[in-house]
């Protein structure tokens, strides 16, 4: 196919707008490859703008994957925002690639990552502007396939309508056997065209393909059955699992933007899962089991990465970091291999104890002690209980004394308001601990110029994990409740001054909340939201509420549902959940032990250092836990810099 | 120290990147290179950097300047070509010389801009320039991070010549500065007609000494 690059139309527009530069791409690390030799081509796109998504890891890594095949070509895309939309609309300029300003719709697919149902409307907005038709239904066969991805894949039932395609779980090695698929059918000449092309996707298990299902529903609004509707597609569709990251060096030459973003870091994944086991938390649930970089690849990743970005901040990231099984030396040799070197190192780690104070010592040695983060999550012990975060106060004020002895001067902590069982004075708590925190930490610091954070948001309950029954709070009363924090904080004559609390109104959790547990049925409403005038519903200056309850009052009621059905309403144990059919691996019913565990507020150890407690997912998708130590140290550098003569 | 002298472009896509987006990016592929910088002192030290008179967001240019600091001496041609290896597309290393005295920005007396109109009347244009020409002022207003600003831009304009598609001009470096698109502005309020909807696009062409004629080497002499 042959496309012809739109660049010498946009560049007038170009001059008009907010930013231009984010547009423009020709990056370092960028890759442009002529368009017209790929056998199969992938335009990638993150659905928010490019400040967000350009740093995003997936889509990083799945460009270099993709790219680094010679019979493949990737390209970016990214949300755009209004003003360049409209004036792209008026000349007619439709949705581009940031590498060679090629329309997306000459590709062969987009793949869109979701990390968050916020995106959702960023999604048609883009199909829209790239002259796709909206509904997988109504697409062509000169169309590209429209395959999601990301966390929020998970549960892709409310955007059944607009993909064709979703891939669950890690990439790697899942968007390769889709692109392979691709290149054998248009190399045997489309057999069944597009839809012949979409039963093989979801025969090989490589993806699901929302329109071979039918859904059911019952009388009461639930859904009765989700089934295949041809004998050969599978009932249940299971996630993709990576194993042996040390493999994988992903990404190692990222692109650097040019433009400013949210993230400018060259980050490492130390390792990718957590079996922590925090309930609310649909990252640790979906990503099982833990699978570690070891020390060395880490420490590879870093000289290279360094090195092919220029960047001076490394950070080593996952859901987890302190809990690698060689973080120690880890930190401490990287921290001892840049100490006079421009590069600084991060952990973004909110473990409560002792040893994260030390890692954290080891990483600030020659720079600031500014702040501090940790993740309470529940401001009471009853509550910490119920969501699996087994952080006692004591410990915590202890932490943050050792803290501030060393010299920190700032902790930030993050909670939740809306975790199932909370009451008022679990919220209340809160103010309590923060002002222990402040006492400790002046005790600690021999002055009063100490200060703490309560940073609070509203807890929205996703798929596939414990909580994926639970009733979520409303909105009122999620607000009523930090508004009581926040007085209480207000009213403390001793601490108060030294808190600052920092929240999220509950509207937007409201949303997200009927977008994570939605339904095929939600579709609807997003699309209304979208033809409203809805996108970019991750910025508050363009998120509406109002927008969001008109549309779904106007679309649900018509079924006889409303978002509260869909939000504050709790789920039977054996209600049919519309991600029923899709596996993480988790056994439906230990969910389910572990969602009355922690009603009975019991808690569950690691399976890293406890033993397996049978959630499922190694068994079922024949994976195991990779972890260390291996006990050995970072290999020594050749060759860091670029010969010089 | 080393002090280096070095004249880079903004080319293509790149004129979209503002004077900040090329500071990082510079600064990256300082390091991406390993070209031995010297540091500033302090608490929190600085690569060793001076920019001069940077062109605004959205102008192409192929005359921009900065100076630089090494720790260690190194070949100006090595530098700009292992800098050029490390930078993105667009933004152009295209000359790098020894500091020879003098300073940088005393020498960029002035620039010379192409100014390109599509859709202009060649006419209309060449008469409301030689009205511009033959003023003796033109104010022009113009939004600055100090809000709305009057000013005049006939006395920093030295020479304006219609072209084919559009203007040349040179503006000396005034204060405050006279930017090509203030004259083009001033052009416009002379004869509303030359505003045509499609936006005019700007390129610095040379930036240095004025000998009255012409635009001298500010890396030379
Ligand atoms: C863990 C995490 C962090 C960690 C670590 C980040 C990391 N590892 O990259 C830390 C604490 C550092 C962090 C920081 C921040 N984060 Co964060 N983070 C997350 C989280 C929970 C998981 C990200 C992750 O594990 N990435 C690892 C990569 C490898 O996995 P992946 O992106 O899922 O991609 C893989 C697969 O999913 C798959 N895949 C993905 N897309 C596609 C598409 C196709 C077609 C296919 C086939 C496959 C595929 O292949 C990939 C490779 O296997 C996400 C939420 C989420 N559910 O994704 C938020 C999230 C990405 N973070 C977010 C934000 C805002 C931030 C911060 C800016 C917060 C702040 N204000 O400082 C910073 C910025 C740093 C950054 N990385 O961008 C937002 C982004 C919001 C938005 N509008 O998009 C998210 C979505 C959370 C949220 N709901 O608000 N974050
Ligand atoms: S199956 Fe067992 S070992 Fe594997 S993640 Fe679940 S609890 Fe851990």
């Amino acid at each position: 196919m042959t496309a012809a690059p739109l660049y010498p139309r946009l560049e007038p527009l170009l001059t008009q707008v907010a930013k231009p530069v984010q547009y423009i791409g020709g990056e370092v690390n960028s890759v442009s490859k002529p368009f017209a030799e790929a056998e199969v081509s992938w335009a990638l796109m993150y659905p928010d703008a490019y400040e967000v998504g350009q740093p995003n890891q997936g889509l990083a890594i799945l460009y270099e994957i993709l790219n680094e095949t010679d019979w493949l070509l990737a390209e970016r895309t990214f949300s755009i925002w209004p003003d360049l939309a409209a004036l792209m609309r008026t000349a007619g300029v439709p949705q581009f690639t940031w590498e060679n300003h090629l329309p997306v719709r000459a590709f062969d697919l987009l793949g869109v990552s979701f990390s968050t149902e916020l995106g959702y409307t960023n999604l048609l907005e883009a199909l829209d502007l790239a002259g796709i038709a909206l509904h997988s239904a109504d697409r062509g066969e000169d169309e590209p396939i429209v395959i999601a991805g990301g966390h929020a894949a998970f549960n892709p039932e409310p955007i059944a309508d607009f993909i064709d395609a979703a891939v669950l779980g890690d990439g790697e090695q899942a968007a390769m056997a889709v692109s392979k698929i691709v290149r054998d059918w248009k190399a045997e000449d489309r057999p069944g065209g597009r839809q012949g092309l979409l039963l093989r996707l979801a025969t090989s298990g490589v993806a699901y393909v929302p329109s071979l299902y039918e859904v059911s529903y019952a009388e009461s609004g639930e859904l009765a059955a989700v089934a295949p509707l041809l004998a050969q597609v599978p009932s249940r569709v299971a996630k993709h699992t990576l194993m042996e990251l040390d493999n994988w060096p992903y990404p190692s030459k990222p692109i650097v933007p040019l433009a400013e973003t949210v993230h400018e870091r060259y980050s490492v994944e130390i390792f990718r899962g957590c079996t922590r086991g925090c309930r609310f938390c649909q990252a640790g649930m979906i990503t099982r089991p833990v699978r570690e970089r070891n020390i060395q690849t880490v420490g590879a990743m870093v000289a290279d990465g360094i090195a092919a970005t220029g960047l001076d901040e490394v950070g080593l990231l996952s859901l987890s970091s302190a809990d690698h099984s060689e973080i120690g030396p880890i930190t401490t040799e990287l921290a001892d291999r840049y100490a006079d070197s421009f590069v600084s190192l991060s952990l973004p780690s909110t473990r409560v104890d002792a040893f994260n104070i030390d890692l954290a010592d080891v990483l600030s040695r020659n720079g600031r002690r500014s702040g501090l983060t940790f993740a309470p999550e529940g401001g009471s012990e009853r509550l910490r209980k119920v969501i699996n975060k087994m952080v006692s106060e004591d410990d915590l004020i202890n932490t943050v004394a050792v803290a501030f002895g060393k010299g920190w001067r700032q902790v930030k902590l993050y909670f939740m308001c809306g975790l199932p069982t909370e009451t008022d004075e679990d919220v209340l708590a809160i103010a309590d601990m923060a002002a222990r925190v402040i006492e400790a930490g002046r005790r600690a610091a021999g002055t009063k110029d100490v200060r703490c954070t309560i940073s609070i948001g509203g807890f929205v309950p996703k798929a596939h994990t414990p909580f994926q029954w639970v009733a979520q709070l409303d909105p009122e009363t999620v607000d009523r409740r930090l508004r009581m924090l926040k007085e209480k904080v207000r009213e403390d004559r001793r601490y108060g001054r030294a808190i600052s609390v920092r929240y999220h109104d509950g509207k937007p959790g409201q949303i997200e909340g009927l977008l994570s547990r939605g339904d095929r049925r939600v579709g609807k409403v997003i699309e209304a939201v979208w033809r409203d005038g809805g996108k970019l519903d991750g910025w508050s200056e363009h998120f509406s509420y109002e927008r969001w309850t008109a549309a779904a009052e106007r679309e649900l009621a018509p079924l006889g549902l409303d978002l509260d059905w869909y939000t504050t309403r709790e789920r039977r144990h054996r209600e049919v959940l519309p991600w029923d059919h899709l596996d993480a691996g988790l056994d439906r019913e230990w969910l389910w032990q572990d969602y009355e565990d922690a009603m009975g507020e019991a808690s569950v150890e690691d399976c890293r250092w406890a033993g397996c407690y049978n959630c499922g997912v190694c068994p079922e998708l024949g994976t195991e836990i990779q972890i260390g130590p291996t006990g050995r140290s970072l290999l020594p550098l050749v060759n860091l810099r670029p010969d010089q003569d | 120290m080393q002090r280096l002298r070095v004249r880079y472009a903004k080319r293509g896509r790149a004129r979209f990147a503002s004077h900040r987006d090329f500071g990082r990016a510079l600064e990256r592929a300082l390091r991406r290179a390993a070209i031995p910088m010297a540091f500033s002192s302090g608490f929190n030290p600085h690569p060793r950097i001076s920019y001069a008179n940077a062109a605004t967001t959205g102008a192409a240019s192929e005359a921009e300047y900065l100076e630089i600091g090494l720790a260690e001496h190194r070949d100006p041609e090595w530098v700009r070509d292992t800098l050029n290896a490390a930078m993105p597309e667009g933004l152009v290393i295209v000359e790098v010389a020894e500091a020879n005295g003098g300073s940088l920005t005393e020498r960029l007396a002035a620039s010379r801009w192409q100014v390109q109109l599509s859709g202009a009347d060649a006419e209309v244009l060449a008469a409301a320039a030689a009205q511009l020409l033959a003023s003796e002022s033109a104010l022009v207003e113009r939004t600055t991070k100090s809000g709305l600003r009057s000013f005049d831009v006939r006395p920093a304009l030295r020479s304006l010549t219609v072209i084919d598609g559009g203007l040349e001009l040179v503006v000396a470096t005034s204060e405050p500065l006279v930017r090509p698109d203030d004259v083009l502005a001033a052009l416009t309020a002379l004869r509303p007609e030359l505003d045509t909807g499609v936006p005019a696009l700007f390129s610095r062409l040379a930036q240095g000494p004025w000998d009255g004629e012409r635009i001298g080497d500010p890396l030379r002499g």
